[in-house]
């Protein structure tokens, strides 16, 4: 199947800066890509420039086999990091003014209840809490019913139960085979919603795939976790690969059964041992060799 | 504590020195005021009362009350045209002394005039007044338009200016940019928004300040309401060539003030800019509000009829579209 989205070599120049710097992928239609980085690494720009909102350096952007026009306005949801929207209007107001400029869409009760907000219709937006903002810029972007849906940073802010929630709002969008492209900084965010993903830093693509073959290919290994606590100085002469966090070590082995002999040969306590299979926030360390910066 | 203030003030005039458009604009707007009013109100003396002298050659007439100071004498070879602006607070008095005993004019209704006169009893006790009553509207019919075209132009600029600031500057156009909608869909709603506000008010106060006061227009009402209009549409483009594309609120308030301010002070709100120099009532005539007040004036003092005004008409039409189109072509959505 033709993908609905291409870029191809986006390049973005400020002086003395280079924000996007030959950025290039597809996404296939109803699926969620996710552009992950850390602050800073170019995600924002580049969502910008393929939203048309930003114009490129150099490079290209086609929609459904065409370079952006009217039928990508039409039929694309854009929710943005930071929005203000008109003062003195509800929840509801809001949504038909944007409604209005869209020939098709949803139905303005439809989309209140899709996105949880029937019984904040009538408030005053500026009287929202952060996340029935967010859900009412989300239903912004949804208020065409768009083919596809551009979601820059959706959970930033959010305290963990907000973002469970916004979650499965999003999988509920997923689930009307709608393609999503999310930016986002949070590796669990990405684990869990997107189909593929693309790793950014310094304004280039590092590494491109579904989660699970970015893991499988850069991991052959399980990661042990240990207490720091529980590690004796003379354990660290074993032959074993460590991480060390700031109150855990970690081992990384594809020999999980010599592994564990060798940590009881020297004594070291299993008690509080973890398994556990490497995450996107593994990756992204081996990937850069940084810690994401939030 | 000192350090702390000392921080944020070093931190603020940097900020300040880095928005080059404010700057530039703080620098120039005291220089600009200073020329001008340097020329408006400089010279040896300065004028007081306007006095129409019925004459080819002003050098031609002598008369003691020639001498007086700080009274501009303006010769006038159209006596009723002169006796009409005598009528209308254009000319505080007029005098012909031509041949025989001096004649002079004046409304009754003036206060100015009503120093003139003593001023020229003085030096000319013989003068023989005439009257022009039958014709002559009071200071307050004259002032009315200018306060209602001035209120008109606040609201209009500033309304239209700050708003689409402030959608700007809160991400607002962003997102509009982001669905199907045009700039030039955008500033049409904005300027169709503000005239049906502008419209409403100002109706509202022709008719409510027009009763208390015991105004009545001597022309047509639609007339009125069409000069109202198209001046409307002219000052709220204007705002918007100003909001298309700033980004500051300092240079878009300076912007706004530069405009609002001459425009206020020339366009003959409070005074007749008769026998002002030349390049004074040069640049007033650029302003679409001079343009409002001229028809305006002569609609509801004189009665005038579509084609009188027509002239004003088609300048408040041209400004509104070269404003727009300037406007459309400059407008950005998002700040740079």
């Amino acid at each position: 199947m033709a993908p609905i989205l291409e870029v191809r070599d986006l390049v973005k120049l400020y002086p003395g800066v280079t924000a996007v710097d030959g950025v290039s992928f597809e996404v296939a239609e109803g699926i969620c890509f996710g552009l992950l980085g850390p602050n800073g690494a170019g995600k924002t720009t580049t969502i910008e420039i393929i939203e048309g909102i930003v114009p490129a350096s150099s490079g290209e952007v086609r929609y459904a086999g065409a370079p952006l026009d009217n039928r990508f306005r039409n039929e694309a949801g854009i929710l943005f990091q930071k929005t203000a929207l008109q003062d003195f209007l509800t929840v509801r107001q809001t949504l038909n003014l944007f409604r209005g400029l869209y020939p098709r869409g949803f139905d303005i009760d439809e989309l209140l209840q899709l996105c949880s907000l029937q019984k904040l219709a009538d408030r005053d937006h500026r009287k929202l809490s952060g996340g029935q903002q967010q859900r009412l810029l989300l239903a912004i972007a949804l208020v065409n019913d768009p083919a596809i849906l551009f979601l820059d940073e959706p959970t930033t802010g959010f305290d963990p139960q907000a973002r469970r929630n916004f979650w499965k709002l999003i999988e509920s969008v997923k689930a009307r085979r709608r393609t999503i492209i999310l930016t986002t900084h949070y590796m669990e965010e990405a684990q869990r919603l997107c189909d593929e993903i693309a790793i950014m830093d310094r304004g280039r693509i590092i590494a491109r795939g579904s989660p699970q073959r970015l893991l499988a290919e850069h991991f052959a290994d399980v990661l042990i976790e240990l207490p720091r606590d529980d590690f004796p100085p003379e354990a660290r002469s074993l032959p074993l690969r460590l991480i060390e966090g700031a109150d855990r070590i970690e081992i990384t082995t594809d020999d999980l059964d010599g592994t564990l002999r060798a940590l009881m040969a020297a004594h070291v306590p299993l008690r509080h041992l973890r398994i556990r299979p490497p995450n996107l926030e593994d990756l992204f360390l081996e990937l850069t060799g940084k810690e994401l910066r939030p | 504590m000192m350090r702390r203030l000392l921080a944020i003030w070093h931190a603020r005039n940097l900020e300040f020195l880095r928005d080059r458009g404010s700057l530039i604009f703080t620098l120039l707007l005291p220089l600009a005021l200073i020329v001008g009013m340097s020329f408006v109100f400089g010279g040896p003396e300065r004028a007081v009362f306007k006095v129409g002298v019925v004459t080819d050659d002003l050098g031609s007439v002598h008369h003691p009350f020639m001498s007086e100071r700080f009274v501009d004498f303006i010769p006038v070879d159209d006596l009723a045209v002169a006796v009409r602006k005598v009528g209308r607070h254009q000319l505080d008095l007029l005098i012909d002394a031509q041949r025989g005993r001096t004649r002079y004019w004046v409304n009754e209704d003036s206060p100015k005039g009503y120093v003139a006169e003593r001023l020229l009893l003085q030096s000319d006790p013989q003068a023989i007044r005439q009257s022009v009553s039958g014709d002559a509207v009071r200071y307050v019919d004259w002032l009315f338009p200018g306060i209602l075209g001035m209120n008109m132009m606040f609201s209009c600029l500033f309304g239209v200016g700050y708003v689409v600031l402030r959608y700007r500057k809160g991400g607002f156009l962003k997102r509009l940019n982001a669905t199907p909608v045009t700039a030039f869909e955008f500033l049409t709603a904005q300027v169709l928004s503000r005239l049906g506000l502008i419209l409403i008010v100002t109706t509202m106060l022709y008719v409510g300040v027009g009763y208390v006061i015991g105004f009545h227009s001597a022309g047509n009402p639609a007339l009125l309401f069409l000069i109202a209009t198209l001046g409307a549409l002219s000052l709220i483009a204007l705002g918007l060539t100003i909001a298309a594309r700033f980004s500051s609120d300092e240079l878009v308030g300076g912007l706004l003030n530069t405009l609002t301010w001459p425009m206020m002070l020339l366009s003959g709100v409070w005074f007749s800019l008769e026998g002002s120099p030349d390049w004074i009532r040069f640049v007033a005539r650029l302003f679409p509000l001079t343009h409002i007040l001229d028809a305006a004036r002569a609609v509801m003092l004189d009665g005038a009829g579509f084609t009188a005004i027509l002239p004003q008409l088609v300048y408040l039409a041209v400004t509104t579209l070269v404003f727009l189109a300037f406007g459309a072509w400059s407008f950005r959505w998002r700040t740079d």
